[in-house]
């Protein structure tokens, strides 16, 4: 079934690349009101992304890697989930893009140029761990609504761009300010002209950290389409949709930002722990922030057949939220007894860390390599299915892979 | 002779069945489904059956404990059938198997363990 997708996506995705070869200026002579399908930037979603990448939907896009996928150090482009909520806006206009920052706390509303930002203001560029708040989700029992991630909703790639704290201060800050809210160019899955699909932010302090950064580029190229091109906010370490694609306004909030999914129960759990298939009411839900510590075994892939008496060398990554981790162990004994692999730092403050460990295996049979990291300050990975929540998010329960020695 | 034959039933059962893996779950019926009270197994036109070809050699616990396929109770027979002297169901077969996947199927209800076991990779050499 998923091949046949992608048979069927890479002849819709021919007829995608011949739209971004035609320049834009096309596009006027079209009359209005018809979408030819050569220009649609949605269907070409999956253009240039590895063919081992798993469909979770593809009304809007949700998409991801499977954990060997994710062995680069840096996540490149074509490895990297992508979690749509619309449809990727159909015609970019990246000479006329701008941002603008308004707000009832913003001192003055300030628009910018894609020029006016790389010319006017300091470049950075740091590795950042996005993570989609659902990652996880297809483990919980019950199961609960919504894409059924399973670990794959993780990237660790490259983001260049300004910091978001340098432009909030050039519009200026109000003393009332306490969140910022973005806003981007992605059409309602309905359609409706003007009607914002995702408008999510973080409180002003997350926004003015140093890595917080208003991006254009990823990997040291163009941030691709799917991926918000050509203007993207970057926030690492919590949920992947406060980081907004194809950003155009930023609102600095007097209060908690109220746009489409910060409100109801969306990327929230409840603020006391409940049983598995209870669903309270909305008043008792708190907005999820930091991402909890989490790890996978990137190497090697599940399924290893190995010899009686090799080692193993095995690899992956391990992240924390805002926080740092400082110890990574595995087990091929269920917990039983755990090995400290080797953990590096990180490039810079939310980026993934990598670690390596070898492994020997004392008998023939089927084993499971666990991995658990611990974050700096001692929390660890459950083994076990973590608190429950009825939207299904954060689920960071140790990565495992089947290996059977021969 | 009868003692013989539940004893050796009961560790066939939980360890000796062959080579497949049998999965045991909860009780796939409903509650509301009514007990015969002289075996404990659900009441139903095909109950007499159970007890000719079943009961009548071993405990009906043998079957309300478990939770097999229907190819899973096909091959407790089968193994019955080569062990234990049972004898062909013949055309009888058809309504016991019937009668033993509907109420001692596999559970239909979601896992509520705390991790699924890792589901069977393409196992490929290293």
């Amino acid at each position: 079934m998923r091949e046949n997708d992608r048979r069927r996506f890479i002849k819709q995705s021919v007829l995608g690349t011949l739209g971004t070869i035609l320049s834009t200026e096309v596009v006027f002579a079209i009359p209005e009101g018809y979408k030819p399908l050569f220009f649609d930037n949605d269907r070409d979603a999956l253009k240039g992304k590895s063919a081992e990448m798993v469909v979770l939907n593809d009304r809007p896009w949700n998409v991801e890697a499977p954990a060997h996928l994710l062995d680069d150090a840096v996540t490149p482009a074509e490895k990297m989930f992508i979690r749509n909520n619309g449809i990727v806006p159909e015609t970019i206009d990246v000479n006329g893009w701008t941002l603008t920052i308004n707000g009832e706390s913003a001192k003055n509303k300030k628009v910018y140029t894609l020029e006016d930002l790389k010319k006017k203001f300091k470049h950075y560029t740091y590795q950042l761990t996005l993570e989609c708040g659902g990652n996880g989700r297809a483990g919980y029992f019950p199961s609960t609504a919504g894409n059924q991630w399973t670990n794959g909703g993780i990237s660790c790639a490259e983001w260049t761009g300004v910091r978001l704290r340098d432009i909030l201060e050039d519009a200026g800050i109000k003393d009332d300010a306490v969140y910022i809210g973005y806003y981007g160019k992605d059409i309602h899955p309905s359609r409706e002209p003007g009607k914002v699909v995702i408008s999510r932010g973080v409180p002003l302090k997350k926004a003015l950290e140093d890595e917080s950064l208003i991006a254009w580029a990823m990997n040291g190229k163009d941030i691709p389409v799917v991926h918000g091109y050509p203007l993207r906010l970057v926030i690492g370490g919590w949920p992947a949709s406060v980081s907004g694609k194809w950003l155009h306004t930023i609102s600095i909030r007097n209060k908690v930002h109220d746009g489409p999914k910060m409100t109801g129960k969306s990327y929230k759990v409840p603020i006391n722990p409940v049983e598995p298939g209870v669903d309270p009411p909305e008043d008792q839900f708190r907005i999820i922030e930091s991402m909890p510590v989490k790890s996978l075994i990137t190497y090697p892939q599940t399924g290893a057949m190995l010899d009686f008496g090799k080692t193993l060398a095995l690899r992956g990554h391990a992240w924390a939220g805002d926080l740092e981790v400082k110890q990574l162990e595995i087990s091929i004994d269920f917990g039983a007894t755990w090995q400290k692999a080797k953990l590096q730092a990180p490039k810079n403050r939310l980026a993934w860390q990598h670690w390596t460990v070898e492994v020997q295996f004392p008998k023939k049979g089927y084993y499971e390599v666990w991995a658990k990291a611990t974050d700096s300050k001692g929390v660890s990975q459950p083994m076990v299915m973590p608190q429950w929540n009825p939207e299904g998010y954060i689920n960071n329960s140790c990565h495992r892979i089947a290996i059977k020695v021969v | 002779m009868l003692s013989a034959f539940l004893l050796l039933g009961s560790v066939a059962w939980t360890s000796q069945s062959g080579n497949k893996p049998t999965t045991i779950t909860r009780q796939a019926w409903a509650d509301s489904v009514k007990k015969d009270p002289e075996t404990g197994l659900a009441v139903d036109t095909n109950l007499p059956l159970i007890k000719a070809h079943c009961t009548a050699c071993h405990s009906s616990k043998l079957i309300t404990q478990n939770h097999f396929t229907r190819t899973g109770w096909v091959d407790k027979i089968r193994w019955m059938q080569k062990y234990h002297k049972l004898w062909d169901l013949g055309p009888s077969e058809v309504a016991v198997l019937d009668y033993l996947e509907k109420y001692y199927g596999p559970s239909k209800q979601t896992f509520d363990g705390r991790r699924k076991p890792l589901e069977k990779p393409s196992w490929y050499k290293l």
